[in-house]
Formats: structure tokens, C-alpha cells, sequence
């Protein structure tokens, strides 16, 4: 009757195994995180030091070391969303467009006659020509300059679009390139974003797309959300331009072709710019803090080939004249060309303080943001309030595990103890799981997993219930136990089966710290029915053969 | 000797109060969605946007100088509670900062942060700040939507579950009484004005399983019944089903209380009011599937002839266990 085949108790005893071995690293944190960073930093290439060897003897090299990553509340750290302005790229692109256009229509400038850009929506380019009877020519000429799109999703489109309106030509971008650049311009943003995080070097940043435009930057460990803004906020786009005047007046009109930007460090003063930049830092390929000739603090750069060419050409031809350093829209400095510059290396100064000068080093290595980005939500976790946190969630589900522990033994006797040995189980198997899969605890996980522990014993709680009733009918104990399991199988796969769903739901809509409860939540509906439907079942099995009563007490 | 809750066996008539627990669970579920428009949720800055800042600080926690030191910056709407803990040490003082997002910021205004820092390190220059936390009215909104949507869709999917599982009147019990414990966590938060934030949501999912789970193990024990009693009155058997299943009731509610009640007391103020929204969840959850679910079945009737299993839906993928 009361039997479970071989094979059948291996299995139930070789995964309760894994679990414990999944999840024994946990017991070691510090040790195994820093094994876990020895390891990556020898696979990294680094030498192994005394410190890093230690560290290697932290643990068992052929025993997993996946741990429990903690969560943000629980680690200390700061959680930024972004929103990246997407029609920024728009503009780029519109303006970097419009040479291209000028030449088109020059070449047919008999017929269209002169021309000249004006004011457009964003995403648009208007071009103005003075012989408007032959508007339909100016766009023949423009549209040829479009380009088909390369991509599995806009088979036959083209990236532009050219109509007319009077006198005007009108460019834009079709919805088609818009998708594609929206597209690059994320991808381009992750990649940046987690250059400049990686150059601080703090551990385990997290940073992930969220929907069309957002991102989420989690880094634990980071003094404050304001520290990661400024790294991250930064659009870090560097162009040099010929300047053409200077001004006291940031109302001036540039006239055509022209930018008018205020100065960074001399209120009250604008520069008058060249709208196309000589060279911009996308050619860059280094950028060092550094000090000038009168020991403040400066930054050095140096331009790939063609940036130091061109950089070069222009500084020989333009000896004299003075050139605008621009970042993000504001003038830095505009020395005056001493000399032609060849080998494509140069300084930035400016009024920096060291850490300035520092940040603006990393900012440009790993390069500029292709739009910019503002900020929707932000949170710091001081690492004391997480350990606090981590030290009240210890003592919490200590005391509701004894607390249960109690209770069921009070409350089945042997039988209790059984259920308390699957539900010890349970917590190893919910952490097992939890390393397994990489997943990250969190503060309300703590309290899934303690909620858990609650809900845990409800399948034993059930399957108790019926056997006790199953005692009042059946012939013998035996019987009873196993009819017990038997019918109470529904009861427990539909109620866990309808908690689940929630979880399930709960992870796809939810997000951040409600995530996290979800995957405690989940992961331990699914050890509670295995440990209490197999596990606990086994152990009665093998207490009962063992034993034979011939009567049992619940 | 053992712990019982309740006796082995009981046969307490449950439908006696039916009438009263009606009343009463109307009147109730009637006056938190009263509670909840009239006094509106104490929404966290999940929901509304704006700033949190937590403090601590060697020195006692003294409201009206904090409140001196953060209105002449013009934050608007402030709220400054201190926060209790019995983690606390003698020389923690906490309290926690909540203003609106100020007008025609979109984004989150740091400068008013390092401001409200300053202003406050006046008070004591080693006030740190655990916490901070901004949210950006824009996406406020999308998670109020998000969190609706998300427990509406809940509900959907359990409803779903239940008809395929037992009979379409099953799952109208169900989520009646699944409803009547959102609304009631709901008036309750209304009532106290505890802070309602995203975790809050969490916990409110959970209650949805909670209350599931109880009512689906009760629901089980009915169908059961029906198919062995097939002569006596509705009323009667959800009544037995009921007295069976109550000590496995009881005993869930009371560990998952217990284990609840620990985190409660024991797991830091971070949490207390998703702790507390869990406990009143389980209470009323326990309540709801005993005398709203039964009830609304007892309403609705069951068709009673069990012997046809093809046209059953509900008995499709259950054993008969004998």
C-alpha cells in the first residue's frame, strides 16, 4: 500500500540535495562574494595577489557560488528610471542633413533658384527656394538623396520623405527610420550608460531597458542617487566650432547657419558659433584628468586619425582665429589657434576642480549620449538602513519559523515534526532557487519568503486534516494516510494553482521591489507543494514502514 | 495531549448568522469604497509623485523645528512623522519627510533635496538621510494605471481558473468574496490613513491568493460533498463542508498569522504597513471565504446531478479518489 518506488524516493532526496547545495553559499556571503570577485578578476586577466589568492581560499572551488543577490533596499544604493528624449536624435539628424540638401539643390539652381533653410517643426527640415513654379523639380532632386532603409521590418521604406507646401520643400523622416533610430538611440544609450557605470567600478550595476524610452540604472553600493545623475544625466557632447563673434547677449540673432551658446564659466557672455562642428568627440580616443602649464586641473584628449586630420587641417588654416571647446551646449573655453596642431592631442581647460576635470575625463571616454535624458524617478538606500533592514528580516522569520515549529507540533505531534523537517527544507529549497536562478531579494521578498513559511505548512495542514478524518472511516492507518494524501491532492494543487496565478500576474505587471516578491512568493508555492505532497509523504512512508503502529495518533 | 483549536468535530450551524454576516459584509464593503472616496488613500509618492526623505539622528525628534526649518523653502504640501521602531537604539531618531512634486518639474528637482538636507543638518549637523526617494509625476501615473490593471487582471484570471475548475456560480462566490476583501483592505487604509504605495499593491495580490486559496480548499470539500450527498438541501452540505474543513481553516490562518505577526512586530518599520495590510487580509480573507463565498453559493443554487461527468466541467481533470 504505503509504497514508493526506489527511483522515486532518489529523486525527492537528490533534489532536496541540490537545494542544500544551492543553497549553502548563502550561509558564506562575504566569503563566496569575495571568491566570486577573485575568480572574475583572475578570468580578467589581473595577477594573483596574496589578497586575491585569500580570497580564493574563501571557498570550495568545485561547490556552486551562486548567491542570492540582495536588492537595492537591502544592499544600499541608488535606483534611477531615465527618459530618453528620442526626437533629439531627430534634430541630429534633420540638421546633419541639410549640406547634403544645400548641394542637391544648387546643382539644379537654374531652375529652383536660390535657397534658403527656415524655421521647422522637430523631425523637419524646410527649405525655402525663390522660384516656386518649379517646386516640383526641388523635390525630384531632394528626394533622390533618400535612401532605402536596411532592415527586416521596413522592407521597401526609405528614411525620408519629401513633400512640398508653396515655396517650401519639406523633409522628414518616415515613421519607418523614426522606429529604426528610436531603436539605435536606445541601444546606443544602454551601451553608453554602462560604460560611464562601469567606469566607477562599484559591483553588479544593473541596467536595463524599460518599455519604448525608458532605462532603469540600479547601482548598489553608490553614495547617493545625485552622484549617479550626474554621471549618467550628462548628454557629454563635445564639439569644437569656428567661433564667429562674441556677444553680451544670448537674444542676438546668429543669423543662418550659426548657434549662439552662453558661455560655461563667464556669465553674461555668448559665443556665436558655426552651426557644423569641425570635429566632435565621437572621435575621440582618450581623455585623461590632467593639469595645465599652471597646474589646474584640465583634461587631455586625443582624436582618432580622421578626427586628428581634420583637427589638424583646421587649426593650420586658421591660425589666429580663436575656436569654441563646446559641451552640451555651453562654451567651456574659445583660445585663440597658436599654432597648427598635428598630432590630434589637446586640452581642455577650463575652471574645473579635480573631480570635474575627472568626471569630464570618463564622460568623454565612454563617449556621449546620443539624446539627452531626465529622471522620473530616483531612490538612495543607505547601506546601513539595508543591513538594518537585512538583520530585522533575519530576526522576523526566525522567530515565525519557531513560532510555526511550535504550533505544529503542538498541533500533530510526530507527524508536526515531519512537516517542520519539510518546512526547514522548504527554506533551503526557496534559497537554492533563488541563487539558481539569479534572482534578487528584496525587502518585500523577505516577506514573501516569511509569508511562506505561513502558507507552507497549509498543504501538510490539509493533508493532516484528512488523514485524521480518513482514521474515522478506513480500515487502519495505513489506509487512512494514504487516502489522506490521495484526497487532499485537489485541494492543495487548486488553492496553490489560484496563488500562483496571482504571483505570476504579479511578476509581468509589476516592477521593481513587487517583483521581487513575486519570485519569493512564487518559487515558494512551488517548494511548499513539493515538500509537502512528496517530501513530508516520503518521511511518513519510511517512518511508518519502519515503525508498522497499529494505530497512529494526529 | 494535543493543541486544538477547534474540536475535532464540530457541527455549528453556519447559515444561522448567514443573514447577519450578509448585512454585515455589505454594510462594511458599502462603507470603505465610502471611506475611500470620501477620505481618499494616503497614497505614498509611488502614486502621487514627490519626495521622501528618511532622517536619523542622534538628537530626539522634534517636528515643529523641523517643520521651522523645511517651510521657508516653499516645498507646498510637507508631512513629517517620526518613525518608531523597537530596532531603534537609544540614539536613532527617525523620521520621515514627504512633499509634493513641486510645480513644473517634470523630473525629479535634486537641488530641492540637497536644499531640505541642509536646511535640516542646521538641526543637527549629523542628521543622515537612509532614504531618499523621488518620483516624477509622469510616471506616478502610469503606476496607478499599471497596479489597477494588474489586480482587475488578477481577479480576470482567477475567475477564469475557478469556472474551468468547479462551475461558473463557484466563481462568482469566489470573487465576491475575493472582492469584498480588496475593498474592505482598502476602506481599512482609507480609515487609518496608513500609507498606500506600491508594496501596499503587493500585498493586496497576495490577499487575492490568500483569500483564493481558502475559499478554493473549502470550495473543493463542497464539490466533494455534493457528489456523496446527493439528497440533502444545498444550505446542508455547504454547511458540513464548512465544519470539516474548519480546522484546517483555522490552522492555516493561525500559522500564517503567527509567521505574519513576527514580521510585524520584529521586521523594521519599512514594511510594517505591508505587514499590516497582509494580517488584515488573512482576518478578513479567513472570514470571506466561511460566510461570503458559502453564502453567495447558497444564492446562486448548484445544479445538483453530478452523474453526468461529460457535460461536467468542473469535474474534468478530478479524480474521483476512490
Amino acid at each position: 500500500m504505503l509504497q514508493i518506488s526506489l527511483w522515486k524516493r532518489i529523486l525527492i532526496f537528490g533534489l532536496c540535495l541540490l537545494g542544500i547545495i544551492a543553497a549553502l553559499p548563502n550561509a558564506f556571503y562575504t566569503q563566496v562574494e569575495k571568491y566570486n570577485d577573485a575568480a572574475q578578476a583572475i578570468e580578467g586577466g589581473a595577477l594573483e595577489t596574496t589578497e586575491i589568492k585569500q580570497a580564493l581560499d574563501g571557498w570550495i572551488a568545485w561547490m556552486p557560488s551562486n548567491l542570492v543577490n540582495l536588492g537595492l533596499d537591502l544592499r544600499g544604493g541608488a535606483h534611477l528610471l531615465a527618459e530618453v528624449h528620442l526626437s533629439d536624435v531627430y534634430t541630429d539628424r534633420i540638421d546633419a542633413m541639410w549640406p547634403d540638401v544645400r548641394d542637391a539643390l544648387r546643382e539644379v539652381r537654374a531652375e529652383v533658384g536660390t535657397v534658403r533653410r527656415t524655421d521647422s517643426p522637430v523631425g523637419e527640415l524646410h527649405v525655402r527656394i525663390s522660384r516656386p513654379e518649379n517646386i516640383a523639380q526641388a523635390v525630384e532632386s531632394v528626394a533622390e538623396l533618400a535612401r532605402p532603409l536596411v532592415s527586416l521590418t521596413a522592407v521597401g521604406a526609405n528614411d525620408i520623405e519629401v513633400d512640398s507646401e508653396g515655396d517650401r520643400v519639406i523633409i522628414r523622416l518616415t515613421e519607418e527610420e523614426m522606429a529604426a533610430t528610436d531603436e539605435r538611440t536606445m541601444q546606443q544609450s544602454l551601451e553608453i550608460v554602462r560604460r560611464r557605470v562601469d567606469e566607477v567600478g562599484t559591483r553588479e550595476p544593473s541596467i536595463q531597458r524599460q518599455g519604448r524610452d525608458r532605462v532603469i540604472i540600479q547601482v548598489p553600493g553608490i553614495g547617493s542617487a545625485e552622484e549617479l545623475k550626474e554621471l549618467i544625466g550628462q548628454t557629454a557632447k563635445l564639439t569644437f566650432h569656428p567661433v564667429v563673434r562674441r556677444t553680451s547677449s544670448g537674444l542676438d540673432n546668429p543669423g543662418a547657419g550659426n548657434v549662439i551658446y552662453p558661455s560655461l564659466d563667464e556669465p553674461g557672455q555668448f559665443y556665436v558659433l558655426e552651426r557644423t562642428a569641425v570635429v566632435s568627440g565621437d572621435q575621440l580616443t582618450d581623455a585623461q584628468p590632467d593639469f595645465d602649464q599652471n597646474g589646474l586641473p584640465a583634461v587631455t584628449f586625443r582624436f582618432n586619425p580622421a578626427g586628428a586630420r581634420k583637427f589638424g587641417d583646421y587649426t593650420a588654416e586658421n591660425i589666429g582665429a580663436p575656436f569654441a571647446i563646446v559641451l552640451d551646449g555651453e562654451v567651456i573655453s574659445a583660445p585663440t589657434i597658436q599654432d597648427h596642431i598635428p598630432g590630434g592631442s589637446g586640452i581642455i581647460t577650463g575652471r574645473f576642480t579635480v573631480e570635474e576635470s575627472n568626471r569630464l575625463a570618463v564622460l568623454l571616454r565612454a563617449g556621449a549620449l546620443p539624446a539627452g535624458m531626465n529622471f522620473l524617478e530616483e531612490r538612495t538606500v543607505g547601506p546601513e538602513l539595508g543591513q538594518d533592514s537585512i538583520d530585522a528580516g533575519k530576526v522576523a522569520c526566525v522567530i515565525a519559523f519557531a513560532a510555526v515549529l511550535i504550533f505544529m507540533f503542538a498541533s500533530y505531534g510526530l507527524f508536526g515534526l515531519f512537516a517542520n523537517a519539510a518546512l526547514l527544507i522548504n527554506l533551503v529549497l526557496i534559497f537554492g532557487a533563488l541563487s539558481l536562478i539569479g534572482a534578487t531579494l528584496t525587502l518585500p521578498g523577505i516577506a514573501g519568503i516569511v509569508l511562506t513559511i505561513g502558507m507552507a505548512v497549509d498543504a501538510n495542514v490539509l493533508v493532516f486534516e484528512r488523514i485524521r478524518e480518513e482514521l474515522n472511516t478506513a480500515k487502519g492507518p495505513a489506509r487512512a494516510i494514504e487516502r489522506g494524501y490521495e484526497r487532499a491532492l485537489t485541494a492543495i494543487l487548486d488553492a496553490n494553482v489560484t496563488t500562483l496565478i496571482a504571483a505570476v500576474i504579479l511578476f509581468v505587471m509589476g516592477s521593481g521591489p513587487v517583483r521581487g516578491f513575486s519570485v519569493t512568493l512564487g518559487i515558494g508555492i512551488i517548494t511548499s507543494v513539493f515538500t509537502a505532497i512528496f517530501l513530508t509523504r516520503l518521511l511518513v512512508v519510511i517512518w511508518f514502514t519502519w515503525q508498522r503502529p497499529k494505530q497512529i495518533s494526529l | 495531549m494535543r493543541l486544538k483549536l477547534v474540536p475535532e468535530r464540530t457541527d455549528w450551524d453556519f447559515f444561522r448568522f448567514a443573514r447577519l454576516a450578509m448585512l454585515v459584509s455589505t454594510a462594511l464593503t458599502l462603507l470603505s469604497v465610502l471611506l475611500v472616496f470620501l477620505i481618499g488613500l494616503n497614497f505614498g509618492i509611488d502614486f502621487r509623485g514627490g519626495t521622501t526623505v528618511r532622517t536619523l539622528s542622534s538628537q530626539a525628534v522634534d517636528v515643529g523645528a523641523y517643520r521651522e526649518r523645511i517651510s521657508p523653502l516653499g516645498l507646498g504640501d510637507v508631512v513629517i512623522s517620526e518613525v518608531f521602531d523597537i530596532s531603534f537604539g537609544p540614539d536613532e531618531h527617525v523620521a520621515s519627510i514627504r512633499f509634493e512634486a513641486q510645480e513644473g518639474d517634470e523630473s525629479v528637482a535634486a537641488e530641492t533635496v540637497i536644499r531640505l538636507q541642509q536646511a535640516l543638518r542646521v538641526l543637527d549637523p549629523e542628521m543622515e538621510f537612509p532614504l531618499v526617494e523621488s518620483v516624477g509625476p509622469k510616471v506616478s501615473g502610469e503606476l496607478i494605471q499599471k497596479a489597477v490593471i494588474a489586480v482587475l487582471a488578477a481577479i480576470a484570471a482567477v475567475l477564469f481558473y475557478i469556472w474551468v475548475r468547479f462551475e461558473w456560480q463557484f466563481s462568482v462566490g469566489a470573487v465576491a468574496a475575493l472582492i469584498h476583501d480588496v475593498v474592505l483592505t482598502l476602506g481599512i487604509f482609507a480609515l487609518l490613513q496608513i500609507k498606500f504605495d506600491l508594496a501596499i499593491i503587493a500585498a493586496l495580490l497576495t490577499i487575492v491568493g490568500y483569500s483564493l486559496n481558502d475559499t478554493v480548499v473549502l470550495f473543493d470539500r463542497v464539490r466533494e460533498n455534493l457528489r456523496r450527498h446527493k439528497k440533502p438541501e444545498l444550505m446542508k452540505v455547504l454547511n458540513l463542508s464548512i465544519n470539516e474543513t474548519l480546522s484546517r481553516t483555522v490552522m492555516t490562518s493561525a500559522t500564517t498569522l503567527l509567521a505574519l505577526l513576527a514580521l510585524f512586530v520584529f521586521g523594521g518599520d519599512v514594511i510594517r504597513s505591508f505587514v499590516f495590510a497582509m494580517i488584515w487580509g488573512v482576518i478578513v480573507g479567513t472570514y470571506s471565504s466561511v460566510f461570503v463565498a458559502t453564502n453567495i453559493l447558497n444564492r446562486l443554487g448548484v445544479k445538483r446531478d453530478w452523474s453526468k461527468p461529460q457535460k461536467d466541467a468542473g469535474t474534468k481533470f478530478t479524480s474521483d479518489g476512490s
